[in-house]
């Protein structure tokens, strides 16, 4: 019945498009739209055609030429003559190598530094203050310099290592620091390491496991088994038992001073120290006060619940204060990750090869073909900064407070 | 509103399609002023003087230019630019030449676009190395590591060098000339490779300059030039015959210190007299005053002056004339004649 007291449904006809102001919004949308799409493309139209005024042509062939220069940090092999594209590969690679230990080292001295900063210790909160403040408001571009000038002029030079009456020494005989970088032992896995690897992994899975159990044990029994003493046992007693058993098949190669440099061993650059070091510092600061201000969020209830249950000050800490700040202070963190990532490309300063040095430097130079090389460098940055957040917002979902 | 926002548009697009095809030597001489750019800062060949002015071997192509076109040597607005971005600050138009001791290469010249106009110092790529490590060869430098400035020719060099003579090295890449200059010093890197004459420039300004060698191997030709766009022919005239004016008046004999005499009247010479315009028309062929060939030669003095002045045996740089010397004393400088 009610159907028939419904007004005649009014069809729908052009003109309402400006007339009608269910519509009319629709029509202005669509049109700024339009003008939006004809600006970008008379942009994009104009540099193509001002480069192609000057001759050059929008073209990625260059990719493929030989690029026939050197790259001192290379995580996989690379000669001066292989392609443009795989310079810039062992870019992206030095890149990302510098963001993900970046990132790591910044969360732990976040954390570290943004639950100290609340400590009932006058001078240990004092001084955590000190630190990101300084570090907060100096320019990352200005940290770089000072630790890479810092390492430049205060450690000795490798010439100094050489000779009968070298004023310089390794330590341990095993790590050598030089102006130019540190030089660690180089472990070298001979016959047989497999097993003491395998034994290694093994007996990480055997602490998780361990771990789990407790966490059982402490839900259904409330039993509170000691998982540190038993996990470090775990960790290293088998593997050293292995390890001598299988008659010791990783050895070191330790650095030996050469005619010039140390060789041997693995070199970590002075230029690379620096920007891991100050990017790490420098973002950590920022992480520090997520955390702080994430712990400052959890109720001082939950503390006070917590300790009324009769928890010691370190496990209110890890067991009720953290897993519900996590969830607060991921959100915040996300856009520090991307900051250090998109940061590292300051490592033109230090002379650090990442991808805007190789790709965005040496090549874009050497062959002239700037507009490409800033647009892969674009395209390279945005894909991971996407991934990035797409990856920790993922994270995000699985801590966040389930709402049903 | 739209339509003035499409008019200015359209206008802007004007305007930048017809800064392309502009008439430089119009423009220079319309702002009055010659926008030149220059090394950052190499002994000898562009630096500041206690006063802040700028000088130097490279310098004085820019202040020949200026004198060509004004009749004063110091209408010069200095841009000093890094190798990384020098080329494109000329293609945009931001400087209207650059003299930089900037090799002259094929893929420069064809695919970047822009125009060598000749050579005004014939270099070569070698190293320098502190004498303490006894190093007498560029071949025994297996493990050194090499200092070496970005978006140079010199990379490129050194990579082939190694590779044909099967040596490890491990380049370290540097910025501007000071910044290799103190990792080198501070001993970051054992080597620092350009061309000769800025390793000679970069000795002569350490406090002991007889601590440092230059090994004996040239690995490259470099052929140092000025340069402008592609595209703007008359205006590339322009440069090029003021650098050929310099070298002719080597050859001919004019000096800064007898110029104004032999300009005074034609003398037996014609080559002299359409040079320095008192017989001919060339200056009005290149839009210039007829006695353009005079204020260039005036500005700095010739060729050889100009070298002994700023990069000569008797300065700190102590640079030998070797390939710089006219042909006639069997270098290779060759200006094509004046006619």
């Amino acid at each position: 019945m009610s159907t028939l007291s419904e007004p005649p449904k009014q069809s729908f006809h052009m003109g309402m498009l400006l007339n009608d102001t269910r519509y009319r919004g629709y029509t202005f949308q669509f049109i700024a739209l339009l003008a939006l799409v004809a600006l970008f493309g008379w942009m994009v139209s104009n540099a193509v055609a001002n480069l192609a005024a000057l001759g050059q042509d929008i073209n990625f062939g260059f990719l493929s030429d030989q690029a026939g220069y050197d790259i001192n940090q290379q995580i996989i092999p690379y000669e001066s003559t292989d392609t443009h594209m795989r310079a810039a590969f062992v870019g992206v690679l030095n890149t990302l190598l510098v963001a993900v230990l970046g990132c790591i080292l910044a969360t732990i001295v976040g954390v570290v530094v943004g639950v100290l900063r609340l400590s009932n210790n006058w001078l240990i909160a004092r001084l955590m203050s000190v630190y990101v403040e300084i570090f907060r408001n100096v320019p990352v571009l200005i940290w770089i310099l000072i630790v890479f000038n810092v390492m430049a002029n205060a450690l000795p030079s490798p010439s100094t290592f050489r000779g009968d009456d070298a004023t310089a020494s390794m330590l341990l005989g095993a790590f050598a620091f030089t102006n130019s970088g540190v030089y660690l032992p180089l472990p070298l896995w001979l016959e047989g390491s497999i097993v003491v690897v395998g034994v290694f992994v093994v007996s990480l899975i055997a602490i998780w496991a361990l771990r789990r159990y407790a966490r059982h044990l402490l839900y259904s029994e409330g039993r509170v088994i000691p998982t540190l003493p038993i996990g470090l046992a775990l960790f290293v007693v088998p593997t050293l038992l292995a390890f001598f058993i299988m008659g010791r098949p990783i050895a070191l190669e330790y650095p030996e001073m050469g005619r010039f440099n140390f060789q041997n061993g693995i070199q970590v650059r002075g230029s690379f120290i620096a920007l891991w070091l100050a990017l790490s510092l420098y973002t950590g600061a920022f992480i520090a006060e997520n955390v702080r201000g994430a712990i400052q969020a959890v109720s001082k209830g939950q503390t006070e619940a917590a300790a009324s249950l009769g928890l010691r000050p370190g496990r209110i800490m890890s067991l009720v204060v953290l897993p519900q700040a996590l969830r607060v202070m991921i959100p915040p963190n996300i856009s520090q990750y991307l900051n250090l990532t998109k940061n590292s490309s300051l490592a033109a300063a230090v002379g650090y090869m990442d991808i805007t040095g190789t790709l965005g430097g040496v090549t874009l130079n050497q062959t002239g073909r700037s507009f490409e090389a800033i647009l892969l460098l674009m395209a390279f940055y945005l894909a991971i900064s996407l991934a990035i957040s797409g990856i920790m917002n993922l994270y995000n979902n699985s801590v966040k407070l389930k709402e049903r | 509103m739209k339509n003035s926002l499409l008019l200015g548009a359209i206008a802007v697009t004007g305007m930048v399609a017809g800064a392309a095809t502009a008439d430089t030597l119009q423009e220079v001489k319309d702002r009055g002023v010659l926008n030149c750019g220059i090394s950052t800062g190499l002994v000898g060949f562009a630096s500041q003087n206690a006063n802040g002015d700028w000088q130097g071997f490279d310098v004085a192509i820019c202040q020949a230019v200026a004198a060509a076109i004004f009749g004063d040597a110091n209408a010069v607005e200095y841009n000093p630019v890094t190798n990384q971005v020098r080329f494109e600050i000329l293609n945009s138009g931001e400087i209207d030449m650059l003299s930089r001791n900037t090799t002259w290469t094929f893929s420069r010249d064809v695919d970047l676009k822009l125009d060598f106009l000749g050579v005004n110092y014939y270099d070569g790529q070698g190293f320098l190395i502190p004498t303490e490590l006894g190093v007498s060869s560029a071949k025994e430098l297996d493990g050194a590591k090499v200092c070496i400035q970005k978006g140079t020719t010199t990379e490129l060099n050194v990579a082939d060098f190694f590779r044909v003579n099967n040596i490890e090295y491990e380049p370290v890449p540097i910025s501007t000339a000071s910044e290799a200059q103190q990792a080198y010093l501070a001993g970051t890197c054992q080597v620092y490779t350009t061309d000769a004459s800025g390793l000679a420039a970069t000795r002569a300004s350490f406090e002991d300059p007889s601590a440092h060698v230059i090994l004996p191997e040239i690995i490259s030709k470099e052929p140092l030039g000025p340069l402008v766009r592609h595209g703007d022919d008359d205006w590339g005239d322009v440069v090029r015959w003021s650098l050929n004016a310099l070298i002719a008046a080597e050859e001919l004999g004019i000096t800064s210190a007898n110029v104004d005499d032999l300009a005074a009247a034609p003398t037996d010479n014609p080559e002299i007299n359409r040079l320095l315009g008192t017989e001919g028309t060339l200056g009005e062929m290149l839009g210039l005053p007829a006695d353009w060939g005079v204020n260039v030669i005036k500005a700095n003095g010739n060729y050889g002056e100009i070298f002994e002045k700023f990069i000569g045996e008797n300065t700190p740089i102590g640079l030998a004339r070797g390939l710089n010397a006219q042909w006639t004393d069997g270098g290779l400088l060759y200006a094509p004649p004046f006619r």
